[in-house]
């Protein structure tokens, strides 16, 4: 029997049209735009200005608080612009524009393909070049990993966790770099274990990804320390305190983080990331980014530059069919959808998916038969249909009551639900404000 | 690509519907429609028939000319009321008596509370205790109608088996000269095809291939159904070590009187049976208890519906503190 989570999840489809296209080089285009909000917490600061030259991998923008990440040029030439650019939302956000010229890499940083094993930095200089190569967590929530791997005090790390778990369907480019690019990812690994100082790391793969898991196995032979573990598919395995379960059986307790448990968890995007920075010093400026849907001609996984336009990505999988009614950054289960084409990728980009309306149109609602498909699906153990209509009736103590801070947001109940109700739509505002309750709280 | 749709995430759906779940309960109750119309032909077929039309057309009225919606009856929730309904009355029961509890079922047990998703009793089971207070000679006629396909089988005795023995029983009789007087009362001809009936039981087999066919498609947990069927036989276990010839044995009891339609079909009602776990189990237990409490010690021989509407009213209250376990509670 293989591990996975204790409770709740789904099995929606696990169709990977693009797993077997090896990745390849996206062109650099005219022109790049690169946002200053591309991680959780205060936008970048940008140091350079209107006209000046950069190169590629040159620091454009600097970290601006605790929880903030550098930002580098993802291309050669002359800024054009630095003013607020509609992102996928089509929200203002500011962003640094430049006009491309040639692609002149900043020569500090080691373009070989040779891989470097040794490890010479200090788990202090680990951590501070880590912040300088603006390496941020590559799974979605786009974290800063300099801060993920600094437990505030009285918090010891014991396990690292990388996630391969890759459990929205589509989405490839994690699978591809573990295929394409697995002793780095270890090394990666053992960088953050080093930084950590932990001894214990594991590597969590869904059993359908063999040949990633085989791979994996193959090269972690030299890495004793860190252990591959094959995990059942179920969707949210790659939820951080699902893969903490599935893989260590420990919980991370509510409202608390998962370094409670003494885990840490980075992606394998971002153990990449962290070689690279770490052994390379080469700034997180491009990655590897899945292009797909049942409708498009091709399906492509690219090794793309940051702030690479939407619409020109989605022109290299040749033209869409009439019936492409949604474009989503990210999985189906929890991207988000693109309103603004021209907007562009940031770091933590990793796939942009198409879909027919036929796919994702939702159907129209019905009333709530109390079958409890989506507490039965809920990974944390919530009721799906209280919180629902909790959240209509605004009764706040009640969802506080109910835990709905507790949500991870992942889509279960309303994937399962056969009234079509939109569960996590009211389930995700309600949760906001209470959170927004609970910070306004005296301590 | 003109124009994007743009809404918030999960952005696909598993394509389960209430229809799809309503049709895979009509599914399962098929083999048992199938065995009822060998044994009591037509009448079964037009107690089954009157009752599905009859449940979805008052669904249909009600929405369309009183609460002037649009009309649900597309989701099948009538038609298995209907059916369900048909399946739980004597098979010699009239047209008409079907067409009353059709309208009780939908119309006050469903429709009054809110409609799908808003009653609290099981409106099938509502519609048959109706039917049972107001027509208690019809609704304990078990004597066999004519039939198409039944030529002369021995299955033409009358009264069902818990009556036989509540009667035996109330007389003075011994459940072993009860037995004896009575060659059909054994387990074979229970779980093949019973000696008397509501036109639903006659099979426990057909029952049982039902309930396997809505766990495999995950329509139901077994938790209900299972913890219904253990607490019977636990309880009567017990009692019938206690005094053989007084208390009827476990297997009787789970083979007759509507057990295994009432926990695979009727308990196990979303609207109306617990959401959680823990709850599940504990509504399971009450059904159990209640249900050979009744038969013991009550009046009336059978005692799942009873038992079914009873633990129905439980239901808000566990569903409001029975909570399912939560992750990383601390």
């Amino acid at each position: 029997m293989k591990k996975t989570f204790s409770m709740g999840g789904i099995h929606p489809h696990d169709k990977k049209i693009s797993a077997e296209s090896a990745i390849e080089r996206f062109p650099v285009l005219s022109k790049a735009y690169i946002s200053m909000s591309q991680h959780i917490g205060a936008p970048a600061t940008p140091i350079v200005q209107k006209g000046d030259k950069v190169l590629t991998g040159q620091l454009i923008a600097t970290s601006s608080g605790f929880i903030s990440a550098n930002i580098h040029s993802s291309v050669s030439g002359t800024v054009s612009a630095i003013e607020p650019y509609p992102d996928i939302a089509g929200n203002p956000v500011m962003h640094i524009i430049i006009d491309v010229e040639g692609d002149q890499w900043d020569e500090s940083i080691d373009r070989s393909e040779e891989i470097v094993r040794d490890i010479k930095l200090t788990p202090q200089e680990i951590l501070k070049r880590i912040a300088d190569c603006g390496v941020i967590g590559m799974g979605g929530a786009s974290f800063p990993t300099h801060v993920k791997l600094s437990p505030p005090p009285g918090k010891k790390a014991e396990i690292l966790i990388i996630n391969g778990v890759e459990c929205e369907p589509y989405i490839t480019s994690d699978y591809r770099i573990m295929v394409e690019r697995p002793e780095e990812i270890l090394i990666g690994a053992r960088i953050m274990m080093k930084a950590l100082g932990v001894s214990e790391g594991y590597i969590g793969i869904e059993v359908n990804k063999p040949k990633a898991i085989d791979v994996m196995k193959s090269f972690s032979a030299s890495y004793p320390e860190i252990k591959v573990v094959p995990l059942k598919k179920k969707y949210p395995q790659g939820g951080e305190k699902q893969l903490i379960d599935a893989v260590t059986g420990r919980k991370v307790p509510s409202m608390g983080l998962p370094i409670d448990t003494g885990v840490v968890v980075q992606n394998c995007a971002t153990a990449l990331a962290v070689y690279e920075a770490v052994q390379k010093n080469k700034p997180l400026f491009e990655g590897v980014v899945t292009v797909t849907g049942d409708c498009t001609e091709q399906q492509r996984n690219f090794l793309l530059r940051v702030g690479t336009p939407i619409d020109a990505l989605l022109n290299s999988v040749g033209r869409l069919p009439k019936d492409a009614a949604k474009l989503i950054s990210g999985g189906p289960m929890m991207g988000k959808a693109v309103s603004n084409i021209s907007a562009a990728t940031v770091k933590s980009t990793s796939s942009l998916l198409v879909l027919t309306s036929e796919q994702t149109l939702r159907k129209e609602e019905g009333e709530c038969i109390r079958c409890a498909k989506c507490a039965d699906a809920c990974p944390m153990g919530l009721e799906p249909f209280l919180l629902n209509k909790l959240a209509r009736a605004g009764r706040y103590a009640d969802l506080e009551r109910e835990r709905v801070y507790d949500c991870i947001e992942c889509g279960c109940c309303m994937y399962t639900c056969p009234a079509n109700i939109p569960l996590l739509d009211y389930i995700r505002i309600s949760k906001a404000d209470v959170l927004k309750i609970l910070r306004s709280r005296p301590k | 690509m003109r124009k994007l749709l743009v809404s918030p995430a999960p952005h696909i759906h598993g394509n389960e519907s209430t229809r799809k779940i309503m049709r895979d309960v009509l599914i399962a109750l098929s083999p048992s429609l199938v065995v009822s119309l060998y044994f009591f032909g037509v009448s079964a077929i037009e107690l089954v028939l009157v009752g599905a039309l009859a449940c979805v057309s008052v669904e249909y009225v009600i929405q369309k000319y009183l609460m002037k919606v649009k009309p649900t009856i597309n989701d099948l929730s009538a038609a298995v009321t209907g059916v369900l309904l048909a399946l739980n009355l004597p098979p010699s029961a009239p047209w008409w008596v079907m067409l009353i509890g059709s309208v009780v079922a939908i119309g006050v047990a469903k429709m009054s509370f809110g409609g799908l998703g808003h009653n609290i009793f099981n409106p099938a089971l509502v519609g048959r205790v109706f039917l049972l207070i107001s027509f208690p000679a019809i609704m304990t006629d078990w004597s066999i109608p004519d039939s198409w396909f039944r030529d002369g089988v021995d299955a033409a005795s009358g009264a069902t088996p818990l009556s036989l023995i509540k009667e035996g029983l109330s007389s003075g009789m011994t459940l072993e000269q009860i037995q004896a007087q009575n060659p059909n009362l054994s387990y074979m001809h229970m779980l093949f095809f019973k000696t008397g009936g509501s036109v639903g039981e006659v099979s426990a087999i057909a029952l049982i291939l039902g309930f396997i066919y809505l766990l495999v498609r995950k329509v139901i947990r077994p938790h209900i159904t299972l913890s219904i069927l253990v607490t019977i036989a636990v309880v009567s276990g017990i009692f019938s070590l206690c005094d053989p010839q007084q208390f009827t044995d476990p297997a009787f009891n789970i083979l007759t009187g509507g057990v295994l339609i009432g926990s695979i079909f009727m308990a196990t009602d979303y609207v109306t049976s617990p959401m959680s776990t823990r709850g599940m189990v504990i509504y399971g237990v009450g059904i159990g208890f209640i249900t050979v409490m009744i038969r013991y010690f009550g009046s009336y021989p059978e005692g799942i519906s009873f038992a079914i509407l009873i633990m129905n009213s439980f239901v808000p209250l566990l569903n409001k503190y029975v909570k399912p376990k939560r992750f990383g509670r601390r």
